[in-house]
């Protein structure tokens, strides 16, 4: 008896916890994650717009290779073609090029490197809650800047691919 | 003062040494010994010895030390990731990229201190060493940058002497997707990065957490010394218990 009334307990607190947990964090996420998503929309949208109309941007901006090769307007067909599957050290990256008005207007991404081999088990053990935020822009005056590389061999790789059969 | 070369591995590399004792020759020291690993690991370069060795060229006896070193890294990182770092590729061929960057950063470090140096920073396509403090006296900054958006940077760190590292996937907006399996729940982080003991180090840890997906800040929280910050594609952001140590001075 003594037993089942510990367990009863613990199940409650534990109930009680993660629904504490919830009702702390989620409202503030849900909030934040709709903002973050608008304000990403509007962000890509604008790059969207500057890549095709080549209007001069206020911001000093160091080209994504997306951007940059809008320069060579006019040359390609218009169509979508898939690069090549390219060996990035973590696994395989495949884009395709949209080419709309003979420039490039997007890249997708078909393949990049996160079908591993699921066999690989990691073990669950319980995790303490780890601390959650909605990204958002902080001041830039920094020594130097950590992200992910977009300049990949082989992200380039795969474009120069699908961009050579674009070529008119 | 600081020194950027971008013919070298392919990425934008910079130096900068804020000691009153700099010397142009620390700089082209560096830049040299960064040359010499390219031209050995490049599996862009034709003649290159990594190249030789995926034709078949160079019998494993033959192997350089350097070669040697970085491949006994790559197996021990193999490992140590549960499998999720590894430089074979699906083709058979070997691209050791993956632990050349972080070693060869890591390397140049060690070869400004050896030099004397205290107070300087390598950085290649993201990946950083520090040491010391930086020129106005106080810790070294990094910005994480949006994944989103590359013009801006949504954490400042200080890795105070760590090694900083990060890796993720080209994103434009919701236009990447797992094409074996759409619902993948892995394929929604885009962004991980890891801070803790050498470049080195934290760069195998941020290519291994990545490819692990929604799973890899877990791994990161059960890895003893090394701090996580991953970004979904919802641009929300998790970080492992002990990272806070790393966004205050």
């Amino acid at each position: 008896m003594k037993k089942f009334l510990l367990a009863a307990v613990l199940i409650v607190a534990s109930v009680g916890y993660v629904f504490l947990q919830r009702s702390n964090t989620t409202p503030v996420d849900a909030a934040f994650t709709d903002s973050v998503t608008t304000s990403i929309k509007t962000s890509s949208t604008a790059a969207q717009a500057n890549t095709t109309t080549s209007t001069p941007t206020s911001k000093p901006v160091s080209p994504t290779p997306v951007a940059t090769k809008p320069k060579h307007a006019g040359q390609y067909s218009d169509g979508t073609y898939t690069g090549s599957v390219a060996d990035a050290y973590y696994g395989n990256i495949q884009v395709a090029a949209v080419i709309s008005g003979g420039k490039l207007t997007n890249v997708k991404v078909l393949q990049y490197p996160n079908d591993r081999d699921t066999s690989v088990e990691i073990n669950q053990q319980a995790l303490p809650m780890l601390i959650r935020e909605a990204i958002s822009a902080q001041n830039a005056n920094v020594n130097a800047i950590s992200g992910a590389s977009d300049t990949s061999p082989a992200f380039n790789q795969s474009l120069a691919s699908a961009l050579a059969k674009a070529k008119a | 003062m600081k020194q950027t070369r971008t013919d070298i591995m392919g990425m934008p590399i910079s130096i900068e040494i804020v000691d009153a004792n700099l010397s142009e020759e620390s700089f082209t020291a560096a830049f040299e010994y960064l040359s010499e690993i390219d031209t050995r690991f490049s599996t862009y370069k034709f003649d290159s010895e990594i190249s030789r060795i995926n034709r078949g060229e160079i019998k494993e006896s033959n192997w350089s030390e350097p070669v040697k070193v970085v491949f006994a890294l790559a197996e021990k990182a193999r490992r140590e990731t549960e499998g999720y770092f590894d430089i074979h590729q699906p083709n058979r061929t070997i691209d050791p990229s993956g632990v050349v960057k972080g070693w060869a950063i890591k390397n140049t470090a060690a070869l400004l201190a050896q030099r004397g140096h205290q107070n300087f920073m390598v950085e290649a396509a993201g990946d950083i060493a520090v040491s010391g403090m930086n020129a106005g006296g106080g810790e070294w900054s990094i910005g994480i940058r949006n994944p989103f958006n590359r013009e801006e940077i949504v954490k400042v760190v200080y890795p105070k002497g760590k090694g900083i590292a990060t890796s993720g996937s080209y994103v434009r907006g919701a236009h990447i997707y797992n094409p074996h399996d759409a619902g993948d729940a892995l394929d929604t982080v885009v962004s991980v990065t890891v801070i803790g003991g050498d470049v080195l180090e934290s760069d195998i840890l941020a290519t291994a957490a990545f490819a692990m997906g929604e799973k890899g800040i877990d791994f990161l929280e059960r890895t003893d010394g090394f701090e996580g910050y991953s970004i979904t594609k919802d641009g929300i952001a998790t970080q492992t218990s002990g990272f806070s140590a790393y966004t205050t001075i």
